[in-house]
C-alpha cells in the first residue's frame, strides 16, 4: 500500500465537556474507498471536519496530503452533510463557482464539466436551479462539486443520508471509477450495509473505534454463528421474544417470515429441539452481516421481553380494520403529493409505508393522523371517521413523529408531562404513568435533564415513552429509528413486537430496508403512487422473479420494483 | 492575506452574489420597493408640518380693530379657526383634541390699540402635544405681530425695528425636506447591515459557509464578495431615492451628486461592517435580523436625529447618540440637499463614519474564522 493521503493519530475532541472523539486513529489510502462508519453522535463527521481543517484537534496528529490540514486544500474534495450547494444558482452556475473557487484552469473547463455532467447523467439539468433538484441529483452535483478539479483526498460525509436507495447505488459506482484513477476516498455513513462494500472500515461508537480493518474481518467473525429459522409465520414474533431471553442468542431480527438469530460466540449452534419452536421448524445456516459484527462487539443486542409490553393493557379484540385508507389523495396545486391510496389494517399487525424522500410517504401519515385533510377519499382510525371525528380518531393513536419532536429545552419530565397533559391523562394517571415510563425506558437519572442535550438513544426512548404513554390502541411511527446505533434499535423494535403482540396497531413509515422486515404487510410507494405492496416475502419474491436474482435483500426488492415502476411509465408514455 | 488574495475567485463570488440578489426576491423588495415605500409614506402620509392647524378663536370684543385681528387669523394659511364668543365655550375643545390651541383677543383690545397700548392677546396651548403647542403659540403670535406690523405702518407710529422671521433653506419648514434625506439613512442601513447580516449568516445555515471553506477561498475574498455587491446595491438604492426626492417630492438639490456619494460611501462601510460583525458573531438568520434591528435599524430611526432632534433629547440619551454612525449621515445629507456642498461640515462627519466603518470591520476580521469551532 502506498502512503496514506490522510492519516491521524490519537485524535481527541472535547465540546463544552462532551467527548467527542478520545484518541481515534485513522488512515486514508489512495485509490481505496476508506468507511468510517457509525451511529449519528459517534463523532463520523467531527473527524471528517478535523481533517478538513475546519475544525481543530485538542489532541493528535493530523496529517493530510503530507502537511497540516487545511494546508493543502487546492487537492481536497470535500462533501459536507447537505452538498453545500447553492440553492439559488443552476446546476451550472454552483459548478462554475466551484471551478473558479478552485482554479481550475479555463481552458479545461469545458472538458471538465462535460465528463463530469455525463459521470453524474446531470447535463439535461444544467439550467435547474440547484434547489429544484431532487435529493439524490442535488447529491450527485454535490459529488461533481467536488470533483471539479481533480483531488487526491476525498471526504465525503454521508453522501447517502436521505437518498433512495437507487441513487445511492448510482452514488456508489461513481466513487468506486474515481479511486480507479487514485483518488483516496473516505466515506463516511451511518448505513451499515454500506460499510461492506468498502476496502477498509473505521467503526466508530461515542468517539471511540470499536473496529479497523477490512469489513470481511468483523462479518468473518460472526460466520457459522448466523442461523435462519423458519417455519412458524404467526408465532415469529413470540419466538423471537422467547430465543433472545435465551442465554446462548445475542442478537436476533425478524425477516418477513423467518428469525434471523446470532449466536453467542463458543456457544453450540442451537437445534429445533434445542430452540422448541414447534414442528414445522427449520434452520439454515445464514449469511453473516456487517451488523452482526457490529452488535457483537457493542456486546449483543437487548434482551426479548419488553417490560413496557408487559405493564401494557390488552387491546380488545376488533373485526373492524383499526387503520384504513380509501383512495386517500392529496393535492398541493397542481402537484400531486399523494394518489389513491389504498390499505386496511386489522388489529394487531404492523403495516409499513416505504419509499425514498418526498415519494408521499409522510403526505399519506399526516392525512391518517388528521394533520393534513385529503383532497380525496376516506380514511379511519379504530373506527374513527377521519372526516366526521378527526379527533376521536387522533386521541386514540400515540404519535411519534421524525427527528422524535421533543421539547429540547424542557426537560425529560416536563416532555412526559406535557405529553400526558396533551393525550388528556388526569393528574393521578399522569404521574402513575410517568413514574411507569421513567422505569421502563431507565430515565431515572436523566428526569431533570433537559431533552435536548440527551445522547440520540435517549431521545428516541422518551419520543416512545411520550407516544405511548396513554396506552393507545393504535402507534403511528414515522422514521422511528433514523440514525440510532443498532442496539437501540433492536430495543425499539423489541417495545413494538411486544405491543403488537397485546393488539397494537401500528403504522411506520421506513427508509430503512431492514425495518421492513418486522412488517406484517408493506407497500412500496413512489412518485405519490403505491407500486406494489404485500407481505416483505412476497415483494422479496416478486423482485427475484423481475431481476432474476435468488434470495434478493429488501433493499434489492425495492430498487427491482421501481426500475420496473420506471418502465412501466416509459411505455405508456410512449404509448 | 494579501498574497494569498486572488481576484479569479473574487469575481467568481461577486457573481454568484450578485446572482443571488437578482433571484431573491427580499433582496428587491428591500433594496428597491422598500425606499419608495418610505419615500411615500415620508412624502405624502407622515407630515411633521401643522399647516392648518385647528383653534378656537375667542373674540372678547367687538371693536374694529379686533375683528380686523380675528380676520387676519381666519385667513391665515396655518390655522382653521372656531370662532367663540368667551373662553367657556371652547374650553372643551381643548381637552378633547378638537383644537389646538385657544387664542383670546381680550376686551379692551381696540381701546388698547387706539391709546397706543395694544393689550396682549393670550393663547393657551395643549402642552401634551408639545410640537403642535410651540407651533401653535409660535405662529399664534407671528399672525399678530405681523398684523400689527401692517396696522402701525397705517397709522404714523411705525416702530423703529420689526422681526420679520425667515427660515432658510427650508423657508415653508416642510418636514419632508428633511425626511426624505432621512429615508435614504433608513434605506441605506437596510441593505447595508439588515440584508449583509442575512445572507451571511444564510450561508452559515445553510452549510454553504463549511463547503466554501473546504475549497482554497481565503475569508477576505469571502468578505470582500459580500461588501462589494451590497455596497453597489446601496449607492443604487441610494441615487433611486434621491431621483425620486427631487424630481417627484421637489425636495431642493442645492449640492453636488459628488458630494452625496463620498456622503452615502462613508456611511455604508459602518452599515456593511456592522453586518458581517453581526452575521460572524451569532452565525443564525433569526438572531442577525434581531440584532440587526436593534443595533443598526432603531437607533437610525430614533437617534439620528432624523425623526427627533438630538438637542432636545435628555443628555444620556444624547450622548447615547455619538456612538449611533447614522447621527453623523443625516447632518451631511440634509446639508448636500438643501444648502449645498459644504465641504467644511461634510468632511468631519464623513471622516468619523469611516472610522466607525474601520472599527466595525476590524472586529468582523477577528470574529470571522476560518473555523467551525
Amino acid at each position: 500500500m502506498s502512503a496514506a493521503v490522510a492519516s491521524a493519530k490519537g485524535v481527541v475532541k472535547r465540546f463544552e465537556g462532551v467527548t467527542a472523539l478520545d484518541g481515534v486513529a485513522i488512515d486514508v489510502a489512495p485509490g481505496r474507498i476508506t468507511g468510517l462508519v457509525g451511529p449519528d453522535g459517534a463523532g463520523k463527521t467531527t473527524l471528517i471536519r478535523i481533517l478538513a481543517g475546519l475544525m481543530k484537534a485538542d489532541e493528535g496528529e493530523i496529517s493530510m496530503l503530507g502537511g497540516p490540514p487545511g494546508a493543502a486544500l487546492d487537492d481536497l474534495g470535500y462533501m459536507p452533510q447537505r452538498f453545500g450547494l447553492y440553492e439559488d444558482l443552476t446546476v451550472a452556475e454552483n459548478l462554475t463557482l466551484y471551478a473558479e473557487l478552485r482554479g481550475l484552469p479555463r481552458g479545461e473547463r469545458q472538458a471538465v464539466f462535460d465528463r463530469l455532467l455525463d459521470f453524474t447523467d446531470l447535463k439535461r439539468f444544467q439550467a435547474r436551479l440547484a434547489g429544484k433538484l431532487s435529493g439524490g441529483m442535488k447529491q450527485k452535483l454535490g459529488l461533481a462539486c467536488a470533483l471539479v478539479k481533480t483531488p487526491k483526498l476525498l471526504l465525503l460525509d454521508e453522501p447517502g443520508v436521505g437518498v433512495d436507495p437507487i441513487s445511492r447505488r448510482e452514488l456508489w459506482a461513481m466513487v468506486g471509477e474515481l479511486t480507479g484513477e487514485g483518488i483516496g476516498v473516505l466515506w463516511s455513513t451511518a448505513y451499515l450495509d454500506e460499510a461492506e462494500k468498502c476496502d477498509t472500515v473505521y467503526l466508530l461508537s461515542e468517539g471511540k473505534l470499536l473496529f479497523e480493518g477490512p469489513p470481511g474481518d468483523l462479518t468473518g467473525a460472526v460466520a457459522d454463528r448466523v442461523i435462519r429459522v423458519s417455519g412458524f409465520e404467526a408465532r415469529r414474533r413470540r419466538f423471537l421474544t422467547e430465543a433472545l431471553d435465551r442465554e446462548d442468542v445475542i442478537d436476533g431480527t425478524i425477516q418477513g417470515r423467518s428469525v434471523r438469530l446470532l449466536i453467542r460466540d463458543g456457544r453450540e449452534v442451537p437445534d429445533a429441539v434445542m430452540l422448541d419452536a414447534g414442528p414445522d421448524t427449520r434452520i439454515e445456516p445464514a449469511s453473516p452481516r456487517f451488523e452482526d459484527g457490529f452488535i457483537e462487539r457493542l456486546g449483543g443486542g437487548p434482551r426479548g421481553t419488553s417490560a413496557l409490553a408487559e405493564r401494557y393493557r390488552e387491546i380488545p379484540p376488533s373485526d373492524t380494520p383499526m387503520i384504513e385508507a380509501n383512495g386517500l389523495t392529496r393535492r398541493f396545486g397542481d402537484f400531486t403529493a399523494a394518489r389513491d391510496m389504498n390499505f386496511s389494517i386489522p388489529r394487531g399487525q404492523i403495516f409499513g409505508l416505504l419509499g425514498p424522500n418526498g415519494a408521499g410517504k409522510s403526505t399519506t401519515f399526516k392525512m391518517l393522523c388528521g394533520l393534513l385533510t385529503p383532497s380525496e377519499g376516506t380514511g379511519a382510525v379504530a373506527g374513527n371517521d377521519l372526516r366526521r371525528a378527526a379527533a376521536d380518531a387522533r386521541a386514540s393513536l400515540g404519535y411519534m413523529a421524525q427527528k422524535f419532536s421533543l421539547y429540547g429545552d424542557l426537560s425529560v419530565r416536563q416532555n412526559l408531562d406535557f405529553f400526558a397533559g396533551a393525550y388528556g391523562l388526569d393528574r393521578q394517571e399522569g404521574a402513575h404513568a410517568i413514574e411507569a415510563m421513567a422505569e421502563i425506558f431507565e430515565l431515572g437519572e436523566r428526569m431533570n435533564v433537559n431533552a435536548g442535550t440527551l445522547p440520540l438513544g435517549f431521545k428516541q426512548r422518551l419520543a416512545l415513552a411520550c407516544a405511548v404513554m396513554h396506552e393507545p390502541p393504535v402507534l403511528f411511527l414515522d422514521e422511528p429509528t433514523s440514525g440510532v446505533d443498532p442496539v437501540t434499535r433492536r430495543e425499539f423494535w423489541t417495545h413494538i413486537n411486544g405491543l403488537v403482540e397485546k393488539g397494537v396497531t401500528v403504522l411506520v413509515t421506513t427508509h430503512f430496508m431492514d425495518e421492513a422486515e418486522y412488517c406484517d404487510e408493506v407497500t412500496l410507494i413512489y412518485r405519490a403512487e403505491q407500486i406494489a405492496s404485500g407481505t416483505p416475502d412476497a415483494l422479496k419474491a416478486r423482485a427475484a422473479e423481475l431481476s432474476d436474482t435468488a434470495d434478493p435483500t429488501m433493499e434489492d426488492a425495492f430498487i427491482a420494483l421501481i426500475e420496473d415502476s420506471d418502465r412501466a411509465r416509459e411505455l405508456e408514455a410512449a404509448a | 492575506m494579501s498574497a494569498n488574495f486572488n481576484r479569479r475567485r473574487l469575481i467568481a463570488l461577486s457573481i454568484k452574489e450578485f446572482a443571488q440578489i437578482m433571484r431573491d426576491p427580499s433582496t428587491f423588495l428591500i433594496a428597491f420597493l422598500l425606499p419608495l415605500i418610505l419615500l411615500f409614506l415620508f412624502g405624502y402620509a407622515v407630515s411633521l408640518d401643522s399647516s392648518r392647524t385647528r383653534i378656537a378663536l375667542v373674540v372678547e370684543d367687538s371693536s374694529a380693530q379686533a375683528l380686523d385681528l380675528a380676520s387676519a387669523y381666519a385667513h391665515s394659511d396655518y390655522f382653521e379657526v372656531i370662532p367663540a364668543r368667551s373662553v367657556a365655550q371652547v374650553r372643551d375643545t381643548l381637552i378633547d383634541g378638537t383644537a389646538r390651541a385657544i387664542i383670546v383677543i381680550p376686551q379692551g383690545f381696540g381701546e388698547g390699540m387706539v391709546a397706543g397700548t395694544p393689550p396682549p392677546i393670550q393663547i393657551v396651548t395643549d402642552g401634551s402635544q408639545p410640537n403642535t403647542a410651540n407651533f401653535a403659540a409660535a405662529y399664534g403670535e407671528g399672525v399678530r405681530a405681523a398684523w400689527m406690523a401692517a396696522e402701525t405702518g397705517r397709522g404714523a407710529t411705525a416702530p423703529p425695528i420689526s422681526l420679520s422671521p425667515r427660515y432658510w433653506y427650508n423657508p415653508g419648514l416642510q418636514s419632508r425636506y428633511f425626511l426624505v434625506p432621512g429615508s435614504i439613512a433608513i434605506v441605506m442601513t437596510m441593505i447595508g447591515t439588515l440584508l449583509t447580516a442575512l445572507v451571511v449568516a444564510r450561508e452559515w445555515e445553510r452549510g454553504t459557509m463549511e463547503a466554501m471553506m473546504a475549497t482554497p477561498m481565503r475569508m477576505a475574498e469571502f468578505i470582500a464578495s459580500k461588501v462589494v455587491p451590497y455596497f453597489l446595491l446601496g449607492i443604487g438604492s441610494m441615487t433611486l431615492c434621491t431621483l425620486i426626492a427631487v424630481f417627484v417630492f421637489g425636495v431642493p438639490f442645492r449640492g453636488s451628486p459628488f458630494a452625496l456619494a463620498a456622503i452615502a460611501a462613508a456611511f455604508l462601510m459602518p452599515a456593511l461592517g456592522l453586518g458581517l460583525f453581526i452575521s460572524a458573531a451569532t452565525k443564525n438568520q433569526f438572531v442577525a435580523s434581531q440584532i440587526a434591528l436593534l443595533t443598526a435599524f432603531l437607533p437610525t430611526f430614533l437617534l439620528s436625529g432624523f425623526l427627533y432632534e438630538i438637542a432636545s433629547m435628555p443628555w444620556p440619551i444624547q450622548a447615547l447618540t455619538y456612538i449611533v454612525p447614522a447621527r453623523y449621515l443625516i447632518p451631511p445629507l440634509q446639508t448636500v440637499f438643501l444648502a449645498g456642498d459644504l465641504w467644511g461640515l461634510i468632511l468631519p462627519d464623513i471622516a468619523i463614519m469611516l472610522g466607525f466603518g474601520a472599527l466595525f470591520f476590524f472586529l468582523s476580521f477577528r470574529v470571522t474564522k476560518r473555523s467551525l469551532d
